[in-house]
């Protein structure tokens, strides 16, 4: 049986009309321009520090990064490959990085440069399948976020909220929103069972990740917003160049 | 009443090309209408499968300004007809003739895939909750428009070792039945070639039923490979503690 296309080998790229290049390009120029700047920040060993408030970036589990000055590399590597790692291997993240970076495929129905495809199937793309561990790892890292998120009301002239406070909120909450949107925590808690009747709770679980998760690339993005702005606040609010608004 | 043009393509397994054909659309028609214009009126060997006109026979799929779709379903105020429109056939099965292509390798591929497989003395009662995410699957019409996006097949013609997004569907709606016993990761992982999917999700963009093909159907069946083949801890204490997962399948083993 022949299954070679007849009209598969021609070389036009696509007969698209609208704009298909423009959400990859938007996808690589915010993710590399967020890596870029995570580089730099974390490498800076400063200003991730102001009154109750720590940098994502620096929240060390059962420590903190000014204990850690003696380190010879820079406290936030202690930490920050358990977001890389989760986001990297992320189902949603994985769509935008194979589109934006491989252009395997770039768009949908354009075409790509020929070469040899091997999918998820050889190394290192098959590391994906390890997601499911990032999840534990992030699951964990981000009680510490909470609990930062929590001193940022605890000011030295006592308890109060500034603008830090809600910023350092809305991370945590969409940080939240993120991590148990994942696909792999819905597989967990409830989609690898056949038997949903046999298992009402896990089943109600697995329905309420499920219309989370619907949202789990609005949830990806906010999240990493989030964390950027807050990295920056406080950076300049270290700097001297704002000042932070108290609301009470 | 307004004068469009559309670009065709005619050919067959020897080759084509796009043809002009300039003709007289009216308001509320889909490009399945034009194409049924041409041929009434100015190409009656213009060769073209359909069937229910009301998206749900499957056979209309086509490329429509680079698009899959069926062509029954696109209005043509869903395109910018103040430019040419082009019409040619779907991208990844061999042409027959014009717009028909020979979809036949999808069902010599579906012969991968297990059938439905019950426990011996089953009990067939079954509760909503337990089908509801199968029947999402059930809806697939096999108009294979996913699987001629799907770029596995498009652009690297892998069709030996993988079976494209409307075979994993299927296969989830086996696997994922509650009264099924049969065990397909094995085929998933190897013949299958889930692995191939890099869930970039242009497949779950082009289907008429609007199926979920990547979230619900995919990513999950990538999942329980992962619990197969790629997560030690989990398989260390489910071998500690015995699956519990899926006893039917042990019982099924010892009939
Ligand atoms: S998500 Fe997977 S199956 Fe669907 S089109 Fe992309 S590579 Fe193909
Ligand atoms: S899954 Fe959707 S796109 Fe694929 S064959 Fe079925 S109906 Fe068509
Ligand atoms: S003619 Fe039946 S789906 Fe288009």
């Amino acid at each position: 049986m022949s299954t070679k296309p007849v009209i598969g080998t021609d070389k036009r790229l696509t007969e698209r009309q609208d704009l298909w290049w423009l959400e990859p390009l938007l996808v690589a120029v915010v993710l590399t321009s967020f890596v870029i700047y995570t580089i730099w920040a974390v490498l800076q060993r400063s200003d991730f520090h102001f009154g109750p408030y720590t940098s994502p970036f620096y929240s060390i589990p059962f420590t903190s990064a000014e204990k850690l000055e003696w380190l010879p590399f820079s406290p936030a590597f202690l930490v920050i490959w358990i977001p890389i790692g989760f986001r990297a291997t992320c189902y949603y993240f994985r769509r935008n990085m194979y589109r934006a970076f491989f252009w395997d495929p770039p768009a949908c129905w354009v075409a790509e440069p020929k070469r040899s495809y091997s999918g998820e199937r050889k190394f290192p793309f098959v590391l994906n399948n390890l997601h499911r561990y990032f999840w534990y790892l992030a699951v964990f890292a981000l009680f510490f976020h909470i609990y930062e998120a929590g001193k940022a009301f605890f000011f030295e002239d006592g308890f109060g909220m500034g603008l830090g406070t809600l910023i350092m909120l809305l991370d945590v909450t969409f940080l939240s929103l993120y991590i148990f949107s994942c696909h792999s925590w819905r597989h967990l808690a409830g989609g690898c069972l056949n038997c949903f009747s046999k298992h009402k709770g896990r089943y109600t679980l697995w329905q309420r990740i499920s219309q989370l998760n619907e949202q789990h690339g609005l949830w990806f993005w906010l999240s990493l917003m989030t964390v950027w702005v807050t990295d920056i606040y406080i950076r300049l609010l270290s700097k001297g160049i704002l000042t932070d608004v108290r609301f009470f | 009443m307004s004068t469009v043009t559309f670009k065709v393509f005619r050919g067959d397994q020897n080759g084509g090309e796009l043809q002009d054909y300039t003709v007289e659309v009216q308001e509320g028609m889909v490009v399945l209408d034009v194409i049924h214009k041409i041929q009434a009126e100015q190409a009656p060997d213009l060769a073209v499968r359909w069937n229910c006109k009301a998206g749900k026979c499957g056979s209309c799929g086509a490329e429509v300004n680079g698009k899959p779709t069926l062509m029954c379903m696109t209005r043509l105020d869903t395109i910018d007809t103040s430019k040419p429109v082009t019409v040619r056939p779907m991208k990844t099965f061999p042409v027959i003739r014009d717009l028909a292509t020979d979809v036949k390798w999808n069902y010599e591929a579906n012969k991968k895939i297990k059938p439905f497989a019950p426990a011996p003395n089953t009990n067939w009662v079954m509760f909503q909750e337990d089908v509801d995410r199968v029947q999402e699957f059930r809806k697939c019409i096999e108009c294979f428009l996913c699987q001629n996006t799907c770029h596995v097949l498009r652009e690297h013609g892998e069709k030996t070792g993988f079976i494209g997004p409307r075979l994993l569907v299927r296969t989830a709606s086996l696997e994922m039945h509650p009264l099924d016993v049969e065990n397909r990761l094995d085929m998933l992982k190897n013949e299958g070639g889930i692995g191939y999917c890099n869930i970039t999700k242009c497949c779950t963009e082009v289907c008429p039923e609007h199926i979920h093909i990547t979230d619900n159907a995919i990513i999950p069946l990538k999942e329980r490979v992962v619990d197969e083949y790629y997560d030690p801890v989990l398989r260390f204490f489910r071998r500690l503690f015995g699956s519990k997962k899926r006893p039917e399948l042990s019982q099924a083993a010892d009939d």
